[in-house]
């Protein structure tokens, strides 16, 4: 085939759009390079299938209508039910599409990996070597969206903007639960997850103000969990910035905590200036200075966990339990842990022996612990 | 293809064919050996689970202890011993069951539910001392996982000796009957099989989390 | 006594009288309907003395068949409630825009959705597939009845149990607000604090033991007991389906058990498998209970293809084409819906690599799958196609299902599934092959094996009604959702600020009216045919023109299905059987083996509800006491060795003479 696919693709569009122009498929006609490719996408693989879905369904519409029992003049043959070449057609046939499909698959997938730093900002213009990416990290709440701007200091709630034709590098995390991070116009979704970071590289192409939103149901406030994604001129842009810096209050760790709080269509805030490290600490799950970092635990289990003494530690990685989500009154801990003593250290808030009640574990073996008590351990400090 | 053509030829070569089963009955042959095969996979499946689950996390000791400050291997090995003994002795009670012997069996099965229960003895143990030592299964994802497969077999083995219980009641009543016969089959092979779990929970859990 | 809370609280769990939803008039309407109609229900077994048999006869009975009817009676009562699910949720979604909150609260809204997906899943296609693989399969490879007929007894009321405790979230307490998958951290108790998601698990996991047991029940069945001469590439279609799906039932619902096993001790116990605290990881609770997930579509749609290729064999009075390559398509479906699960959340940033991986996987699934749908349309070909209603789902299955597995096959490229993802393109496409393809299949096999199991024909205007209602019902309900997935509109959204949404969310609204009254057209289907069924009577037990063993013996069957068991020679062999001539044996009958029934899985599947309804409502006693009286009734069931009888070769010949002079006045 000596078309680009892309040609079929539109001409397809071309075709078979016009019947739904009363609406706006944002899906299929974005405004930023990435979302453009996936649409055609969908696009070259629509064509593709309709070789074998067009056929398939005339056939049985036809087939339907010769062969009914009233219709003798059709051919009747009870017996023949099987056709050794008939055979291969019906399944080297869609065996070759999905070859096709498989290697644009192959390829695409690895082109438009939201992890893969972009190298166009459309279909004619690469990236050039100059520009610096637009970083942004994207935090789900309960149920909001933050975006902090680390290149500039600030941060805004349900709200964001881009200038035109630059990079946008996404850094993504959640606070609690998993949200999906979407913007149709701009490109695919990734889901947001807390303690973890997913990534996405985009780039706006035209300017307007276009719906972003969580995909992925976050409870009840997830119908207006959503934002508006400006994309701006350059001019624009530094306008927005300024005015942020401006206006804006400040985001520290004491106002993130609140905010962090559950609760549902929040106006739009900017911040002006954002606490240094707020983004890692919120992705590290120590926003709260009593809380270990997940990085710190990460290190510690890699070498080899804290050892016998550790259990002091528990409260200091204990984040979801202390959220406490349920409707008023009601119990929102595991049984066995509410008739302990909830506010004990031990797991999971159960009360913790001190140390010198805790027998080892006696004869058998070699003796337990590798030293180091870990329960003076603060945040940010390894103590080993 | 061809062959298939031919089958079919042949079956139709058949001048009068039978198409009832009218001079004796249909009896397939028993299906409980099947059937309790088949429940032994999708049990198998659970225990996979949950050694992937154990795989995936046994390693997020959360800054806690891990399995080198926990486990006490020389402990384990006692209690490995145990299940592979009564694994043993469930198989000289099996042979006694095929020459007919019924009160050999029933002293077999009972040295069996001994060995089992002194497993879930020592298992209780360790449990009760980790728990104590602050290493409860709440303390960890590694202890959440390491509990719950290590537990899920222990229930499995409590199931089996209650099990056992009710089959030694059964023979010692109606004897080594045919149908009695067959439960012993079936418990045999839960048995066997929980060993073969727990050596994959020894090797895989305690060995390499001591040693590798 | 009363006034003290610990003693409260020992007895009632966290069971207040605030847990009985009087504030929310919708619930309260609907229990009273239901109440109402409860109460008729048992007046009207009380009138007819009818307590008796529905014990003796139904309940305890053991017969496959009886028991496959059961299930189809289980998933008509819950396609009812699902479909009332489905249709509040396209009103609340028809006009809550613009500020407009609607009539759903979230809270309500949530619920609402989550109870559709399960129930539609667990409760309505699964007892759908089952109960018509239990009814249709002994027959078809010329059995007696099961393998393990007491444990198929226990199975249905397992899931029966699980199914009651779903329902009993709508008056007591409520449902999960998770999504039909309960994902955490969200399903977590530090999220989800209350008995929802407990019910949700408990629900799942007894009806999950009923489904596991089941599918052992049916391989044994299939692989031990079918009659002479039927080898494996002799078994009908239909016969080969289900064993490919019981062996996925039973090599991924395990998987299920385990995956809510560990999320309950999450939530009871406080352990750290999926939370985010201490070391857990929640990703993994979503690729486990996916790789029970896809496997589950399959074990759904399989059944149906097999019931399409009877239908459409049978009504264009023809043999299969490719019954061998249908055979190993099904095989390669069944082994590849294993390594697909990862393509339902490529957006959780997998890598390139792994995320091609398993959108290519996917796409290997429709090669067989296309294979399929060939050969079907090339047994059509040459054929004399009579239009009965089977054939008129299947063929409307045909054209409607192709479009779901294109949509599918899209949603299969990880760049343009990040673009789909949750959208309601996604919900348009499941939908597209879950009505296009189960639903439509459960259809088409009621309608063909009806007279089987009753003796008389199903009403066909009805019939044909209740089809096109359905059939221009999905399209107008699911079109809009393609376009509205497209329009980036995502789902489980229960209010909208885009006016401009708003028409296509009408006209799905109004495609769910029109299936509503394909629903009723079906119930007005099965009165009508009860009215007159002297009419329709079948008396041949063969009504059309059937070609495999189910067709053979009488409708409705005596309780041994044969009283000789066939002998098979070809794979259409009640075709084969007609075509050489055989004569059916008049007399030499002898006394047939049967299992007797018994009431034990009833009264275990009834302590199982016992048993979750004190887990979920941390009723501690009522748990504990349940669970030692599960074990105590297992053990005592043990001790009964008393499990079969005869059949006198008296009661067989008077029951085979009768269908002798039956048949003598047919001709």
């Amino acid at each position: 085939m000596s078309m680009h696919p892309k040609i079929v693709g539109r001409l397809f569009a071309f075709l078979v759009l016009p019947l739904l122009s009363g609406c706006n498929m944002v899906v299929m006609s974005p405004s930023g390079d990435i979302a453009r490719q996936q649409a055609d996408l969908i696009l070259v693989s629509t064509a593709l299938m309709l070789i074998i879905i067009v056929p398939v369904i005339f056939l049985t519409l036809f087939f339907a209508w010769k062969y009914r029992q009233s219709n003798t003049e059709a051919p009747y043959d009870p017996e023949w039910s099987h056709s050794t070449r008939l055979e291969v057609v019906i399944w080297s046939a869609p065996l070759a599409i999905i070859i096709a499909l498989g290697a644009i698959t192959w390829m695409s997938t690895h082109k438009l990996d939201p992890y893969r730093p972009l190298d166009r900002i459309d279909a004619e213009r690469p990236v050039a070597a100059d520009v610096k990416p637009l970083t942004v990290e994207v935090v789900a709440l309960d149920w909001k969206w933050l975006f902090i701007y680390p290149d500039y200091g600030i941060a805004s709630l349900n709200e964001m903007a881009a200038p035109l034709d630059v990079p946008i590098n996404f850094k993504i995390t959640a606070s609690s639960v998993m949200n999906s991070f979407y913007i149709p116009a701009l490109a695919g979704q990734i889901y947001a997850m807390a303690g973890m970071e997913t990534k996405l590289h985009a780039v706006i192409n035209r300017t307007g103000e276009y719906e972003g939103f969580s995909a992925n149901f976050s409870g009840s406030g997830f119908s207006h969990m959503r934002f508006k994604f400006h994309g701006l001129d350059p001019a624009g842009f530094d306008a927005w910035v300024a005015s942020v810096r401006q206006k804006g209050s400040s985001l520290t760790r004491a106002a993130y905590q609140e905010l962090e709080l559950p609760s549902e269509k929040e106006p739009v805030r900017h911040y002006s200036t954002v606490d240094s490290g707020l983004y890692d600490a919120i992705l590290n799950m120590c926003v709260d200075p009593s809380k270990m970092c997940m990085k710190e635990m990460a290190m510690i289990d890699a070498r080899g966990g804290g050892g016998l003494d550790s259990a002091n530690i528990v409260f200091q990685l204990t984040y979801d339990r202390e959220r406490n989500w349920g409707s008023i009154g009601r119990q929102s801990r595991p049984f066995l842990l509410a008739q302990c003593t909830p506010e004990g250290a031990g797991p999971g808030g159960s009360e913790v022996l001190p140390p010198q009640s805790r027998s080892p574990f006696p004869s058998f073996g070699p003796s337990y612990g590798k030293g180091g008590d870990l329960s003076q351990v603060s945040s940010g400090t390894v103590l080993r | 293809m061809i062959s298939k053509t031919r089958t079919h030829q042949a079956a139709l070569a058949t001048e009068n064919p039978e198409f009832y089963l009218t001079d004796k009955d249909h009896h397939p042959e028993g299906s409980t050996m099947l059937g309790f095969w088949l429940y032994l996979m999708s049990d198998c499946l659970i225990f996979a689970t949950l050694f992937a689950v154990y795989g995936v996390l046994g390693r997020n000791y959360a800054a806690g202890p891990s399995p080198a400050d926990l486990f006490d291997l020389p402990l384990v090995a006692v209690n490995t011993a145990m299940l592979l003994f009564s694994s043993i002795t469930y198989g000289f009670a099996m042979l006694w069951m095929a020459r007919g012997a019924k009160l050999q069996t029933l002293s077999w099965l009972a040295v069996t539910g001994v060995f089992g229960a002194i497993f879930l003895a020592l298992e209780l143990y360790e449990f009760s001392h980790l728990i104590h030592a602050g290493a409860g299964p709440q303390r960890s994802a590694f202890l959440s996982s390491f509990f719950t497969l290590v537990g899920t077999h222990g229930l499995h083995v409590t199931f089996g000796i209650v099990w056992l219980i009710t089959l030694m009641v059964q023979v010692s009543k109606y004897g080594l009957t045919q149908e009695n016969q067959r439960r012993l089959m079936c418990l045999s092979m839960f048995w066997h099989f929980l060993d073969v779990v727990w050596i994959g929970v020894f090797s895989f859990v305690y060995l390499m989390g001591v040693l590798g | 006594m009363f006034s003290n809370p610990d003693l409260m609280k020992f007895i009632f769990g966290r069971l207040t009288l605030e847990s009985l939803p009087f504030h929310e008039p919708i619930l309260v309407v609907t229990f009273i309907g239901v109440m109402i109609g409860a109460i008729a229900v048992l007046g009207l077994i009380t009138y007819y003395r009818f307590w008796g048999p529905l014990w003796r006869d139904w309940i305890t009975s053991v017969d496959h068949k009886k028991i496959g009817i059961m299930y189809v009676i289980l998933a008509i009562i819950m396609l009812v409630r699902g479909f009332s699910d489905a249709i509040m949720m396209r009103i609340q979604q028809a006009i809550a825009f613009g500020g407009h909150e609607g009539y759903l609260p979230p809270h309500h809204y949530d619920q609402i959705f989550t109870a559709h997906g399960v129930i539609m899943i667990f409760f309505v296609a699964m007892p759908f597939v089952t109960g018509l693989m239990n009814f249709v399969v002994p027959l078809q490879i010329g059995a007696r009845d099961v393998a393990f007929p007491f444990l198929n007894n226990f199975s249905f009321w397992m899931t029966v149990a699980g199914a009651v405790i779903v329902m009993m979230s709508l008056f007591i307490g409520e449902f999960a607000k998770t999504g039909w998958l309960a994902y955490p951290p969200l399903s977590g108790i530090a999220y989800s604090p209350d008995v929802g998601v407990d019910y949700y698990i408990w629900g799942l996991q007894v009806a999950g033991i009923g489904t596991t047991l089941s599918g052992i029940n049916l391989i044994a069945t299939i692989v031990k007991m079918r009659a002479p001469g039927m080898t494996f590439m002799k078994m009908p279609i239909f016969t080969w389906t289900a064993l490919a799906t019981n062996i996925l039932i039973v090599a991924s619902f395990p998987v299920l058990t385990a995956v809510l096993a560990l999320l309950s001790l999450d939530r009871y116990l406080g352990m750290n498998f999926f939370t985010n605290d201490l070391g857990g990881n929640p990703m993994m609770y979503v690729n486990l209970i996916w790789i029970w997930g896809h496997p589950e579509v399959y074990i759904l749609v399989l059944p149906a293809f097999g019931i399409f290729s009877e239908v459409v064999s049978t009504f264009s009075s023809k043999r299969l084409f490719g019954y061998t390559s249908m055979v190993y398509a099904t095989c390669v479906i069944m082994i590849l819906s294993y390594i697909v699960w990862l393509h339902h959340f490529f957006t959780m940033g997998s890598g390139a690599s792994v995320n091609a991986f398993f959108g290519i996987t996917t796409m290997i699934i429709s090669i067989p799958t296309g294979a399929k749908l060939f050969n079907w349309l090339f047994t059509m070909y040459r054929g004399r196609i009579r239009y009965e209603v089977p054939m008129l789902w299947t063929v409307g299955f045909m054209v409607t299902f192709t479009i779901g597995g294109m949509t599918g096959v899209m949603l299969a490229i990880p760049p343009a599934d990040f673009v789909l993802h949750n959208s309601l393109f996604l919900i348009a496409h499941f939908h597209n092959v879950i009505i296009g393809g189960v639903v439509f299949g459960v259809f088409a096999g009621i309608n063909y094996w009806f007279p089987k199991a009753f003796g008389f024909k199903l009403d066909s205007f009805w019939g044909k009604v209740s089809f096109w209602f359905w059939q221009i019902g999905f399209f107008f309900a699911f079109m809009p959702l393609y376009v509205l997935g497209l329009m980036g509109v995502t789902r489980r959204m229960s209010q909208f600020d885009d006016p401009s949404l708003q028409i296509w969310f009408s006209i799905a609204a109004f495609g769910a009216g029109l299936i509503a009254l394909g629903i009723a057209a079906f119930f007005v289907q099965i009165f009508v045919s009860i009215r007159n069924r002297e009419a329709l009577r079948d008396l041949t037990g063969d009504p059309w023109d059937g070609r495999t063993l189910e067709w053979a013996t009488s409708s409705p069957p005596p309780e041994y299905n044969f009283a000789f068991t066939p002998i098979v020679h070809d794979h259409d062999s009640w075709y084969d059987m007609k075509k050489r001539g055989h004569t059916r044996p008049l007399g030499g009958f002898r006394p047939i083996h049967m299992p007797r029934n018994t009431g034990a899985g009833f009264i275990l599947a009834m302590i199982a509800i016992g048993f979750a309804f004190g887990m979920i409502w941390h009723i501690w006693w009522l748990a504990i006491i349940s669970f030692v009286a599960m074990i105590a009734v297992a053990i005592g069931h043990t001790f009964n060795y008393n499990r079969d009888f005869y059949i006198p070769a008296e009661t067989v010949t008077a029951t085979e003479n009768a269908r002798t002079r039956l048949l003598a006045g047919q001709s």
